[in-house]
């Protein structure tokens, strides 16, 4: 597990806690996974820049993780910090939604 | 695989099948859930899906050594590990050997978005992962309509439950789906929609506040199957799909017979007893003595060294042991030496199918060759007649496919002997024995007889029961002018023709006497006619003797005169 997270950790150094936690499951390079992952990061340095870490886990390379944090679809996308842990699932389309389901509040 | 069903079977090739290990399933389904396949359970909550495919995949796993995954939707795998321990499955230990996979999937509404296009290729690379982990044959989804509680998309809901029904048929695993029942429909969600291989529905039904499980196969491509519902239950070793391979009635049958225990009955019954492996009711109303024919037939069982169990549904053993040593049967050895087995429960402590499936686990376990029900009648305090009547049917037909022979008794409720009672089966059973009241006199007795008894010729008469301190027995009944005779009456009147019989022959004594004296009278007559004649027979000889003699004397005197005087005659011609 912490193998996995150093490995495909986000631009940042893993040693350092920020305020939001991300991890996003995807079952190879399926345009759905494309998109949820683009879409996310676009989300992200826009709201959250600096203050996040996004872990992306291949289920094809990592069947077994998939019981860990329940997985069912894909892509689903974990907001592991803060608590509680929350779920999106989808290709993350809707940014208002996704905004709203990690609990970001967007400046307006 | 392929190959392997191709040897082993001939063409046309037949749907090869996965024991299920269920006990009586296998048999209605001939040979058990298709395999490769996926199956659906459907039933309302707390039929028994759970763990019925809980039981698939543990007996896969401890019986025919095929490990399986069981996939939860509902349960946590400690609860469902809770939740088998009472059943005597390890299900821990079966993990823990790598024959079992439980995989709880939890699904929360409150922490699940959705936005936009996804697919549940987790939910495939979990399954995928677990099936590969331990090599796993069977599969169970329980219950996977939880997914709609979960998520929102049902467009895309379906359309994923179809890829993984066909995704499992790819697989090549016998997979149980699990599915609540609907309203108008088999599931909520229309899954038989998507699993149409297999259909098995469960039931679970309360009438008179005791409770039935029914399970049925609605529908089995490509196999035969038994279609009607059959009772199943669940208890300490898990479950059982009732009955017992009842689909034909092909048993061997034998032409052995064995005593009833009461020689004048065996007599009856063309001097040798009732067959071998058939079933006997013995009904009547109450007091007649029943429960006594019953344990004269195990008892007699026992003497031979026959096993016997005893089923009681009104008295403990210890009153029937009690009471029958009232009339010297002593029941109480037999049990000590193991061949006879008591078995007392009250009807009403559970529901007809357990009684018969107690009744059957008993009868396998033990193996006797006689079973006693006493009495059935009993038994309709749980259940309709109709029912109690199938119960039996079924009971029957398992123990006559063991060869066992059966003996039931049932209470008629009125006097009036009424041909169609007796819980119906009267029809179904071999020899039927009718035990009722003589009320004559002022006084009650017994009169036995035999209303049929098939494949034998058997006695037409009505004879009369006895019970005595040694045992049963049975009288001709006296049919004097008045009728038939029992009892006191029967006693009189045989003592009056005991007394007839001296009386007779005291007059026919006398008769002789005056036969023989007339006859010396007769004696003496013919010899004084005797007499009589022979004198008149002398005077008649005496006048032929007198006759002869006055003959003689002038003879003599008139030859004497012509020799006195010489013949004139001569003279003349010599002169001439």
């Amino acid at each position: 597990m912490e193998k996995v997270s150093k490995a495909i950790a986000g631009k940042a150094p893993a040693n350092k806690t920020y305020k939001y936690e991300l991890r996003l499951y995807i079952a190879g390079n399926t345009p759905k996974s494309i998109a949820a992952l683009s879409n996310l990061k676009k989300y992200c340095e826009e709201h959250l820049k600096d203050q996040y870490k996004i872990e992306v886990i291949d289920l094809l390379v990592h069947p077994q993780l998939a019981e860990g944090d329940q997985i069912l679809a894909i892509p689903t996308l974990v907001r592991k910090v803060p608590v509680p842990i929350r779920k999106i699932i989808g290709d993350l389309s809707n940014e208002e939604k996704v905004l709203v389901g990690l609990n970001i509040r967007p400046v307006k | 695989m392929a190959r392997l069903t191709r040897k082993t079977s001939p063409t046309p090739q037949l749907l090869p099948k996965t024991s299920s290990g269920i006990a009586g399933l296998d048999e209605i389904t001939s040979g058990g859930l298709p395999t490769g396949r996926p199956t659906l359970i459907c039933g309302a909550a707390g039929s028994g899906k759970t763990l019925f495919s809980l039981e698939f995949i543990i007996r896969g796993a401890t019986v025919y050594n095929e490990p399986g995954v069981f996939m939860a939707f509902e349960e946590k795998a400690d609860e469902l590990e809770m939740n088998v321990a009472s059943l005597g499955f390890d299900l821990h230990k079966l993990q823990k050997d790598k024959m079992v996979k439980v995989d709880h999937v939890h699904i929360d509404r409150s922490e699940i978005e959705e936005t936009g296009e996804y697919d549940l290729d987790g939910l495939f690379i979990r399954l995928g992962y677990a099936i590969d982990s331990v090599g796993a044959k069977r599969v169970v989804l329980d219950t996977i309509e939880n997914l709609f509680a979960g998520l929102d998309n049902q467009a895309i809901l379906r359309a994923e439950l179809r890829r993984l029904f066909g995704w499992l048929k790819e697989k090549g695993v016998t997979a149980i789906i699990t599915g609540e029942k609907g309203e108008g429909s088999l599931t909520r969600q229309g899954l038989e929609e998507y699993v149409s291989d297999c259909v098995i529905l469960l039931d679970h039904r309360v009438s008179n506040q005791i409770s039935t499980r029914l399970l049925r196969i609605v529908k089995y491509r490509g196999s035969v199957h038994g279609t009607n519902e059959y009772p199943f239950l669940i208890d300490e070793e898990g479950i059982s799909v009732l009955p017992i391979t009842s689909l034909q009635l092909d048993y061997e049958v034998s032409s052995d017979r064995i005593s009833s225990g009461i020689p004048a009955l065996d007599n009856m019954l063309g001097g040798k007893g009732f067959f071998k492996g058939s079933s006997i009711l013995v009904s009547g109303t109450a007091g007649t003595g029943k429960t006594s024919i019953a344990a004269c037939f195990a008892n007699e069982a026992c003497l031979r060294k026959d096993r016997c169990i005893y089923f009681a549904f009104e008295e403990s053993p210890q009153q029937i042991i009690r009471n029958m040593q009232s009339i010297g049967i002593d029941l109480r050895t037999h049990i000590d030496k193991g061949l006879l087995r008591m078995h007392s429960a009250r009807p009403t402590l559970y529901g007809l199918e357990m009684h018969l499936v107690s009744i059957i686990k008993q009868i396998r376990k033990y193996k006797p060759n006689i079973v006693i029900l006493d009495p059935i009648t009993n038994l309709v305090t749980v259940g309709t007649v109709s029912e109690v009547k199938s119960m039996l049917i079924r009971l029957i037909d398992f123990l006559q496919a063991e060869q066992v022979t059966v003996m039931f008794t049932a209470l008629s409720l009125n006097t009036i002997v009424n041909e169609q009672t007796d819980e119906g089966v009267s029809s179904l059973v071999d020899a039927w024995l009718l035990v009722r009241d003589i009320e004559f006199n002022g006084e009650r007795n017994r009169g036995m007889y035999l209303m049929k008894s098939r494949g034998m010729r058997h006695s037409n008469q009505v004879r009369e029961f006895i019970i005595t301190d040694e045992g049963l027995d049975l009288m001709d009944v006296y049919l004097g002018d008045e009728g038939v005779l029992t009892g006191s009456a029967r006693e009189r009147m045989q003592l009056m023709e005991a007394t007839g019989e001296v009386l007779r022959s005291y007059a026919v004594e006398r008769k002789d006497l005056a036969i023989k004296r007339k006859r010396s009278v007769v004696d003496a007559k013919i010899a004084s006619l005797q007499e009589d004649f022979e004198s008149v027979r002398d005077e008649l000889n005496k006048t032929y003797i007198e006759e002869d003699l006055r003959k003689q004397v002038m003879e003599k005197n008139s030859k004497q005169m012509a020799e006195k005087q010489p013949s004139k005659n001569s003279s003349n011609g010599k002169s001439k």
